[in-house]
């Protein structure tokens, strides 16, 4: 049996006029006592005392300030399951059969001013599967309605100790170091070359026989054509140097570093390359590759001339992204619009969305965030968050229990208790802990890990 | 000529030593100081514009147009504001290097009767999340074990020096972790009653515990007082028997609403002078926790709440909803390598509805008086400890920096390896 809930969420587009606020823009500077009127979805006028229909359903921002929606560059929420571990080289799978409207993360996020974000495959694979980039339209039912449809195509590929620990410590095959992974990459894209060729030569009609449609090779093909954005799990300087030679030699520029730990010590090579960086504002430590790092690192990258952004990964983060900005002001002396690019612009160039979202310009997407104060304040409350021009989350008609789909069987779960102090867990290697706690090669290790200890 | 020789090699030898010892944090300066004209934040005394001195470590005046002592430093504070340092209620600070590597974990004993695994003794001076996050304004934590049962002895330290006991305040608690009826995680299928009958079971080994803890203090009272030969010989028992006996409390840890509440009747069943940590349901049985009077240390508050069903926002007010009722809070972030956001959260809940007096008492005197050092520590007036730190603004705000730090008196280089990786990297040369 489910219960149904709704809320107050309408579900119809409507006009709206957002009135007085002290406008963000973040691309086009900060507008005192300004009106944006919202029509269709779209913005479609901007400035101070505009003069709007009389019937207009009025939202009075006086004394707040209001920002374009926030946008996640990594994140999981809205995804049924997130890695296809099976193989290193998982190019045909796709979260975007995985998503969950249900997922009451997603209406959290939106109680953190965030309105698109994107869902993500885990970091197991060295080439993952594909990501999908969703817009928080928390209410529906229908999993297509989270889509943000024009969206460019976005992959997962993953560096390091996720793909080492679960294929060449888990599974005993390629890569077991980061030398390994560089050769899955080679491997493939030179396989998905021959696929190419093959192709070509039975259209030009040098063969008889086609080849045989393989998912995982078209959309390796489609990496070298340049249709797919890369977004890459990556933490040490070396590994990531290592993937930009790669793809300078299969000709493939459009890539954007997740995580990227280690970006500033390489933040020229990334400027150079075009590369952009996805960072945390601050986690350290929680592995051996994120030691050497440093929470002055979006500062530093964005000094350098990187496009840069601050990430979540994580159901709780998510929901206060303006505050992990923020600290780019502590740690490296950010200006305001540096700070909020960081959350805003800057993700949605990471995404190929720049045109639509990202910023509050006249015929951009009506997706904006209302706070109480400056949204980089530690003070500030989101009050509304608008995907599309509707009100998906209002403080002030917050219900007790937001969920869609209702488990009444629900308990107090410790789970979260480690969930906020254990971010790979809840992160990238989603599910893939459990998953190598139940293999035998979990029992080897502890077999293996005592008797080393015996002597 | 030859002392030419010598100021250039002096000079190139001077370079040398500094380029090598890039990777360390500068010394700390002893000296006497006075922090002039800045606000005062006493905590304990109100604010007000003044000064401050400080002379062996120690807070020897505080008021307004102190005479300059002759041979004190002077740090000119005016527009800036003079707090005590933050401390951390709950944190592994010390005792973890990196988490995913397990060797440099020393939070977790094999086993679940553990009182007697003392976190001061695998405490690393040299942790580099240390001075990563006294920058910060935080100057003392509580190290604590973590595990089932009785994990062991939290150490409440300060964030600096070169030996735990030197770092040590003197203040330890031991730590229990009240059996959980809630679910593990998402992967534990338990059914109700199986999860009653686990949770029934770890009730039992806990009474246990604490009843063989109560034979074994009066055996050794008895033997005591007729003059005996008895010699201690259980280290487990042992140390939990300040806490049978009332001369010390037991820090519990328990966060689901039904938990807290038979956490404190199995307090007074035992009467065990009980603190409560962690508490992320106290907002939900609130009015159990004025009846019992129990002071809580509470945390992480940027943090998720423990339900779906609940409102998104409950973690944040949590502090702030026990403190408003006459809860005596503090806060904790739970956290290792981040415990440097201990002020966020404050900042957190004062945002959603503590009041500013009430978190910084939580991340001062509050946690002082819990730790019972508030003789010592957690606030600015005479005789108490010099931590201190001088801010450009709200020490809670995410852009304010905090531009002085004092540790027992030392001044305290505002360098961690993070800063140093930004002196290093800002601008790379070769490019």
């Amino acid at each position: 049996m489910f219960i149904f809930f709704t809320g107050k969420v309408p579900l119809l587009s409507q006009d709206v006029v957002i009135k007085n606020g002290t406008v963000l823009t973040v691309t086009k500077g900060t507008w005192p006592e300004t009106d944006i009127w919202i029509e269709a979805g779209k913005i479609k006028a901007l400035g101070q005392g505009l003069k709007v229909p009389e019937n207009i359903k009025v939202i009075d921002a006086t004394g707040k300030y209001v920002m374009p929606g926030i946008i996640d560059a990594h994140s999981h929420i809205a995804l049924d399951v997130v890695n296809e571990m099976a193989s290193p080289v998982t190019a045909e799978v796709s979260v975007g059969d995985a998503l969950n409207p249900f997922d009451i993360s997603i209406y959290r996020a939106l109680a953190g001013g965030v309105t698109a974000s994107h869902a993500m495959h885990g970091s197991a694979n060295a080439i993952g599967g594909q990501c999908e980039t969703i817009k928080h339209r928390y209410g529906t039912h229908n999993p297509d309605e989270l889509r943000m449809v024009g969206a460019p195509r976005t992959i997962k590929f993953a560096l390091g100790e996720n793909p080492i620990r679960v294929h060449g410590e888990g599974k005993k095959i390629v890569p077991n170091t980061r030398m390994g992974v560089e050769q899955v990459f080679r491997e493939s894209f030179n396989e998905a070359r021959v696929y190419m060729r093959q192709w070509d030569d039975y259209r030009q009609k040098k063969t008889a026989v086609p080849p045989s449609y393989n998912l995982r090779l078209e959309t390796l093909a489609d990496i070298l054509k340049g249709e797919i954005i890369i977004h890459c799990h990556s933490y040490r300087a070396d590994e990531i140097l290592m993937l930009m030679n790669v793809l300078r030699d299969f000709g493939v520029n459009k890539v954007c570093f997740q995580h990227v730990n280690e970006g500033f010590k390489i933040a020229p090579e990334l400027a150079e390359f075009g590369a952009t960086a996805s960072v945390f504002a601050d986690w350290w430590a929680y592995k051996f590759e994120v030691y050497y790092s440093t929470a002055y690192n979006a500062a530093i990258l964005t000094r350098n001339g990187v496009v840069t952004s601050i990430n979540s990964d994580s159901g709780d983060y998510i929901r206060h992204l303006y505050h992990q900005a923020g600290k780019s002001q502590r740690y490296g002396d950010l200006t305001d619009d540096e700070a909020l690019a960081l959350i805003t612009i800057n993700p949605a160039i990471q995404l190929g969305i720049e045109k639509r979202v990202g910023s509050i310009e006249v015929g951009k997407d009506a997706d904006i965030a209302i706070f109480s104060g400056h949204p980089l304040s530690i003070y500030t409350i989101p009050q509304m968050t608008l995907v599309d021009g509707i009100v998906r989350f209002d403080k002030d008609s917050d219900e007790d229990d937001m969920r869609i789909d209702v488990d009444l069987q629900e308990e107090y779960s410790q789970y979260v208790e480690q969930q906020n102090n254990d971010h790979e867990s809840e992160g990238c290697l989603y599910g893939v802990t459990e998953w190598l706690l139940q293999t035998d090669y979990a029992q080897f290790m502890r077999f293996k890990f005592m008797k080393n200890h015996q002597h | 000529m030859n002392s030419l020789k010598y100021i250039v090699f002096v000079i190139i030898f001077s370079g040398l030593v500094t380029s090598v010892m890039a990777q360390q944090v500068k010394k700390a300066k002893a000296g006497t100081f006075i922090l002039k004209s800045g606000t005062v934040h006493t905590i304990t005394k109100g604010s007000f514009s003044g000064d401050v001195i400080i002379r062996e470590g120690l807070i020897v005046e505080v008021g307004q147009e102190l005479p300059i002592p002759e041979e004190a430093i002077v740090v000119e504070c005016s527009g800036k504001h003079i707090y005590p340092g933050f401390i951390d209620g709950g944190t592994k600070l010390g005792l973890n290097e990196i988490d995913a590597v397990s060797v440099t974990n020393d939070y977790r004993e094999n086993g679940s009767f553990n009182p007697h695994m003392k976190a001061l003794s695998a405490i690393n001076p040299n942790a580099v999340a240390i001075p990563v996050t006294r920058v910060n304004g935080v100057t003392t934590v509580f190290s604590k074990p973590e595990g089932s049962m009785f994990p062991g002895t939290g150490a409440l330290i300060d964030l600096f020096g070169y030996s735990p006991d030197y770092m040590s305040t003197g203040s330890e608690g031991l730590i229990m972790r009240f059996p959980s009826s809630g679910k593990r995680g998402r992967w534990d299928r338990r059914s109700d009653e199986d999860i009653r009958k686990d949770f029934d079971k770890a009730l039992k080994a806990v009474n246990e515990a604490i009843e063989s803890a109560m034979q074994y203090s009066r055996m050794d009272s008895l033997a005591e007082s007729q003059g005996e030969l008895w010699v201690r010989n259980n280290a487990p028992l042992d140390a939990l028997l300040p806490v049978v006996r009332g001369e010390a409390p037991l820090f519990i840890e328990v966060n689901k609403k039904e938990d807290i509440v038979g956490a404190l009747q199995w307090s007074k069943k035992y009467q065990i002078t009980p603190v409560l940590m962690g508490v992320a349901e106290g907002w939900r049985v609130v009015d159990s926790l004025v009846k019992y009077n129990v002071p809580v240390i509470t945390g992480p508050v940027i943090a998720l709440p423990g339900r779906n069903h609940d409102r998104y926002d409950v973690a944040y007010k949590n502090a702030g909803i026990m403190a408003h009722a006459g809860v005596k809070v503090a806060l904790r972030t739970d956290d290792g390598a981040n415990t440097r956001n201990l002020p966020f959260h404050a900042g957190f809940a004062v945002a959603y509805g503590m009041s500013m007096e009430d978190a910084l008492k939580s991340v001062t005197i509050n946690s002082a008086e819990i730790f019972g050092v508030a003789d010592k520590y957690g606030s600015i007036e005479k005789g108490k400890v010099a931590n201190i730190f001088v801010t450009n603004g709200d020490p809670f705000e995410t852009k304010t920096k905090i531009e002085r730090l004092f540790i027992r008196g030392w001044d305290i280089p505002l360098e961690s390896r993070q800063t140093l990786l930004y002196d290093e990297f800002l601008e790379r040369n070769p490019r």
